[in-house]
């Protein structure tokens, strides 16, 4: 197929046309609405055939699996320091190239929708390019600092996004936050890339690789500190505890940004830079638990979290942090392929949700409270009827996408023989059902409220939703366990370990999910049992977990007053002592001048007085050590 | 001899200034506009040097030599390398850059503008004259257009213009004259009577004792560092920018201070490297106190001119642990950060200024949301903002990473420390941002406009730069690399075991 070949030839081409998009848009059309957001979509499209290409390519060049195709070219150097930039092309770039540009260019169609009439329409075009490009870019990453540079970038993009409506504090606190908390993230990123480069001298993923095994024999130690420092940024940048905080906040962004940013692709980049540098990791088993953990802490923490929140958007957001917890468990037990699988499934489904609720919230006008909706479904069938999918798949009813995915990463810590990470996703999976069934019973079935005057979207924020919609219920079949060569068989790493079904797992799966579901509706949709009164009753925890464990509060406690109180302490000491030596010395020459300027009284007597004093000294000295040395001692010659 | 590139680009501001001299005092068009154009000849003149210097070659070119004063071994040469060459464009781009920063100044333009020709050609002088003597004679030079501009345009907020121009003086004073000192200490050791000579390259080649170097180089570390507003001889700095006019500021914090990290690497380095070598250590403590403790320092600031102040303190920390690295990826990021550090601070700095001429506040608290009133301004703040915090993709990424890889080959606990400088400038840079352009519209902000006409000109120039070496770093890079790689590179060989205080740690 010669497209499928172009499209692997030229694969700097689909990170390159949003780019161009978005400097002819802020260049040209940012105020020609129209011309602004086709101008976006039309390279996004041309992108997503491109992405399509470097698939089909792949699938017909297994080879490409273990050994990736790479281009690259200078971006600077100097003796000991080369660094390039270029692309790499295997089954993981090919995949995710896919799930981006799809996703890019859902959620662009879908915003011309949502942003319509918003004075900075053509601005938000243009951030959504900028996005695009930067992601695409870090997908096809060759090397650690050209993933580094694009991280960084689209960390730039979803601050601006999320400080869209800048004119709200909210929304400027958040993007503060966002990328404060990303950059305590990557400071240990950047360390580790420092640890990298300066002990094998390359950051070029191949290389690594190779040089790797050998190094690992050497230096574990060493590979553990990097594997560990490295993985600080995906704990920042994929909202892992402790860094998780950014996340909820960022939904100050519109809501097609909570989607394609917050969702589906930048959060991802996390999972996505620890499955690009498994090679690191897979000689690291500490490491490796570390990530397990971590993962595995995050998934169960953050669905504790949703379970009582009440702003739709919140509650997608926790329940983000929650599955990326997952795919970050997936690669700690060793299964890359199931993480990849899961962060495939997640951005369709994911996606679908926040698109959904964006339909939603559009209708009501910014009325986020769950509870203040209520019976969205009647004016709102496609929307009520692409989120229950959503919450189909997300909860993991078979055949939707999350289902297959989901079996994946659970198999994955059976079989890596961490039975406790295995309850831990299984608790989860109880949880995320519960609170999922719980978000939809309340907002969009239950008593309507007669306040809101909902009205179903427009036919351009529909379609989208449906395409992903499709997706979200047959997506998950590429990686069924009868499949042969599923997804599991291209993208892996390492040998391919083909597994049976598991009937027993599948079952057990499926119970738990129907359970949670139910439960839900007998609080929520039946109301057989009262929420509050359940809330009353444990209290305790409920007000941590509607609090989200005051994690929030520890952080701006510990901002104010440590940060801040040093800040000031040291502005104190620099006023005082640092400058204060300066105008001291400065006070201290001024005493002295005018000390001495008293000896210079202007009266001949006085001058006269100094002068026979010095006379006597002088022959006193002279007297008691001799003529020779008084000379030298004043400085004299012979 | 050729075409004198240099001279004339080291003239013309000169000859503008003289002309100047013969305009009445009340066309301050024709002054604004002939100052443009006798800083834009230069600026025109640097960037053709910039695209005729051979980079697979190196070293010096264009160099333009006349013996002056044979006794004494005084010898007019001018010449750039790699090292030289950035620091000529950035006074170039930034004086330019300057000039139209004070378009809007109504007190005494002419006075004002002659100075600042003056101004801009003496530290221009430094970057170019090869020969010790006309190094100092130009560093000398700087001085009295710079005392001058601060006490009669200055402004006191904290601290009146007076005490702000006194300090930014004696201290520019103070270090030069530790740094008479040392100069001629080296001057008179370096050769017996009669091969006397004050041309730096046959200084770098004098063979000096250990101990006369490691004397030497403590008095220029000294000297040049209060220049680079080293820790603890930085209090100068956050007082001096803010009572200096807009254009003093862009230049100080843009290139002035720059001839510290110039003359440490060019005369320090190269023509000391034991005594470098041995006080590398003490410098790589100092830079982290630069860097950390600066930063958190403006964490606190209110006024937008100490917020840039206490920041570039900070940031020259960056360079000094990129000196004390000593290696070539360390002196090549440290030579680059100076000139990514002056780019942007400049356009800071010009920002700056113009809020304060509209609005007479630099105070945080009474600003907010100026990017309603004033989008472009807000544009050029961001990329300004953006860059301090070293995002990838602007200028200051590249020569930020270069300079940790040289420095955390030799000094891996400081430059860790170092490192966390970037979670404070990050800090502190939105906050800035978000208080001073977001948030809802004031009203009684409505009434000041955006930047418009000649005063775009900073914003385009600055900004244009930052972005596009962001984008292409080996445009800098490759630049610097040709100085310092054939300088640089044979002293490591020598300085194989040579002793440092502290026994390294």
């Amino acid at each position: 197929m010669a497209f499928a070949q172009f499209s692997l030839e030229n694969a700097w081409l689909i990170p390159l046309l949003p780019f161009v998009a978005f400097l002819l848009i802020v260049s040209f059309f940012r105020n020609m609405e129209k011309t602004a957001s086709t101008t976006a979509i039309i390279s996004s499209v041309i992108s997503f055939a491109l992405a399509l290409g470097v698939v089909a390519a792949v699938l017909q060049r297994p080879e490409l699996i273990e050994e990736p195709l790479v281009y690259s070219m200078r971006w600077f150097s100097m003796p000991g320091l080369e660094v390039s930039m270029g692309v790499l092309i295997d089954s993981v770039t090919a995949m995710m190239l896919f799930v981006v540009t799809l996703v890019a260019t859902m959620v662009m169609i879908y915003s011309t929708g949502y942003m319509k009439g918003d004075p900075g329409y053509s601005r938000f075009f243009a951030y959504l390019c900028l996005f695009a490009a930067s992601m695409l870019g870090l997908v096809i990453s060759t090397n650690l600092l050209q993933m580094f540079v694009f991280w960084e970038l689209v960390g730039l993009c979803s601050y601006l996004l999320i400080g869209f409506y800048y004119f709200k504090d909210s929304a400027k606190e958040a993007a503060k936050k966002a990328f404060i908390t990303t950059r305590i993230g990557d400071f240990g990123l950047l360390i580790g890339i420092l640890l990298i480069q300066v002990n094998f001298g390359t950051l070029e993923f191949v290389e690594l690789a190779e040089m790797m095994p050998a190094f690992a024999l050497a230096h574990p130690f060493l590979v553990t500190l990097m594997g560990i420092l490295v993985f600080v940024g995906p704990i920042g940048k994929s909202g892992q505890f402790p860094l998780h905080v950014w996340l909820p906040d960022a939904m100050e962004g519109p809501s097609p940004v909570s989607a394609l940013i917050h969702a589906a692709t930048m959060v991802v980049a996390g999972v996505y830079l620890v499955a690009r540098a498994f090679t690191l990791f897979q000689f690291s088993p500490e490491a490796m638990m570390v990530i397990a953990y971590i993962g595995g802490f995050t998934a169960l923490f953050a669905a504790a979290i949703a379970i009582t929140q009440r702003e739709m958007k919140r509650i997608l957001a926790y329940s983000t942090v929650s599955q990326l917890g997952y795919m970050m468990l997936a690669l700690g037990v060793g299964s890359l392929s199931a993480s990849m699988f899961h962060l495939m499934t997640h951005a369709f489904f994911k996606a679908l949700m926040f698109l959904a609720a964006g339909s939603a919230l559009h209708a009501i006008h910014g009325r986020t409270d769950i509870f203040q909706m209520g019976g969205l479904y009647k004016k709102m069938p496609w929307t009520a009827g692409f989120m229950v999918i959503g919450l189909l798949a997300i909860a993991g009813i078979p055949p939707f996408a999350g289902f297959w995915s989901k079996d994946e990463i659970v198999l994955a810590a059976q079989l890596g023989g961490y039975t406790d990470l295995y309850y831990v996703a299984k608790i989860t999976a109880f949880m995320t059902a519960f609170y999922m069934s719980r978000m939809v019973f309340v907002a969009f079935f239950g008593k309507e409220n007669p306040e809101n005057h909902p009205h179903e979207s427009p036919i351009n924020m529909l379609a989208p939703m449906g395409v992903l919609a499709f997706l979200a219920i047959f997506g998950g079949l590429v990686g069924a366990p009868w499949v042969e060569k599923g997804f599991s068989y291209w993208v892996r790493y390492g040998e391919y370990v083909p597994h049976q079904a598991d009937l027993m797992t599948m079952a057990s799966s499926v119970l738990i999910a129907g359970a949670g579901i139910a439960l839900a509706w007998v609080i929520y949709g039946a109301k057989w049992i009262d929420a509050s009164m359940l809330a009353e009753k444990a209290s305790f925890l409920h007000k941590l977990s509607y609090n989200k464990f005051y994690i929030d509060e520890i952080y701006q406690w510990m901002n104010e007053k440590i940060v801040a109180g040093t800040s000031r302490v040291l502005y104190w000491i620099d006023l005082r002592v640092v400058d204060g030596a300066v105008d001291g010395s400065a006070k201290l020459t001024g005493w002295l001048g005018d000390k001495l300027r008293l000896s210079q009284t202007g009266q001949l007597q006085h001058y006269a007085m100094i002068f026979f004093a010095a006379v006597v000294l002088l022959v006193a000295i002279m007297g008691m050590m001799g003529a020779e040395t008084a000379m030298a001692l004043i400085g004299g010659g012979k | 001899m050729d075409f004198p590139l240099l001279t004339i680009a080291l003239l013309t501001p000169l000859v503008g200034a003289l002309a100047l001299a013969f305009v009445p005092k009340d066309e301050h068009k024709v002054i604004k506009s002939l100052s443009a154009l006798f800083t834009g000849i230069p600026l025109l003149l640097t960037i053709y040097a910039y695209f005729t210097y051979d980079f697979a070659q190196g070293g010096m070119q264009f160099v333009e030599e006349v013996q002056w004063v044979k006794d004494l071994g005084i010898t007019y040469i001018m010449a750039v390398d790699g090292i030289s060459l950035p620091m000529l464009l950035l006074t170039n781009l930034i004086g330019f850059s300057a000039v139209f920063a004070s378009w809007n100044i109504e007190k005494r333009p002419k006075t004002f503008f002659i100075l600042l020709l003056i101004l801009i050609a003496g530290v221009m002088g430094t970057f170019i004259a090869q020969d010790l003597f006309f190094f100092f004679l130009f560093y000398e030079v700087v001085v009295i257009p710079l005392y001058i501009m601060v006490i009669i345009w200055g402004s006191s907020k904290r601290v009146t213009k007076e005490y702000a121009g006194m300090k930014l003086t004696i201290y520019l004073l103070i270090g030069s004259a530790l740094l008479l000192v040392g100069l001629l200490a080296m001057y008179l050791n370096a050769y017996p009577a009669g091969e006397r000579t004050f041309l730096i390259e046959s200084l770098q080649q004098a063979n000096f004792s250990d101990e006369f170097q490691i004397f030497a180089f403590f008095l220029l570390l000294v000297g040049f560092g209060s220049l680079l507003s080293m820790f603890p001889f930085h209090s100068w700095s956050p007082d001096g920018y803010a009572g200096a006019p807009t254009a003093v500021s862009m230049i100080h914090a843009g290139v002035l201070k720059k001839i510290g990290g110039y003359g440490l690497i060019r005369i320090g380095i190269l023509a000391l490297p034991v005594g470098a070598k041995f006080w590398a250590p003490l410098i790589a403590v100092l830079a982290v106190a630069n860097v950390a403790y600066a930063a958190m320092i403006a964490l606190s600031q209110k006024d937008l001119k100490y917020v840039v102040g206490y920041s570039s303190v900070s940031h020259m920390g960056f360079v000094l642990i990129g000196l004390a690295a000593m290696n070539i990826i360390g002196i090549n990021g440290a030579i680059a950060y100076m000139f990514a550090h002056g780019v942007m601070s400049a356009l800071f700095f010009a920002l700056i200024g113009h809020v304060y001429e509209k609005t007479h506040t630099r105070y945080i608290p009474d600003l907010g949301g100026l990017s309603h009133q004033m989008p472009r301004l807000a544009v050029g703040f961001m990329i300004a903002g953006m860059a301090a915090l070293g995002l990838p993709g602007l200028i200051s990424f590249v020569p930020e990473f270069t300079i940790f890889i040289g420095a955390f080959q030799e000094f891996p606990i400081m430059t860790v420390i170092a490192i966390t400088g970037i979670i404070i400038t990050a800090l502190y840079t939105l906050r800035v941002l978000a208080n001073v352009l977001f948030g809802p519209r004031r009203a009684e902000l409505d009434k000041y406009r955006d930047l418009q006409g000649p005063e775009m000109v900073p914003l385009i120039l600055l900004g244009a730069v930052i972005i596009v070496t962001g984008f292409f770093p080996a445009l800098l890079m490759d630049m610097v690399n040709a100085g310092v790689e054939p300088l640089i590179g044979p002293l490591l060989d020598m300085l194989g075991d040579t002793p440092t205080i502290g026994g390294g740690f």
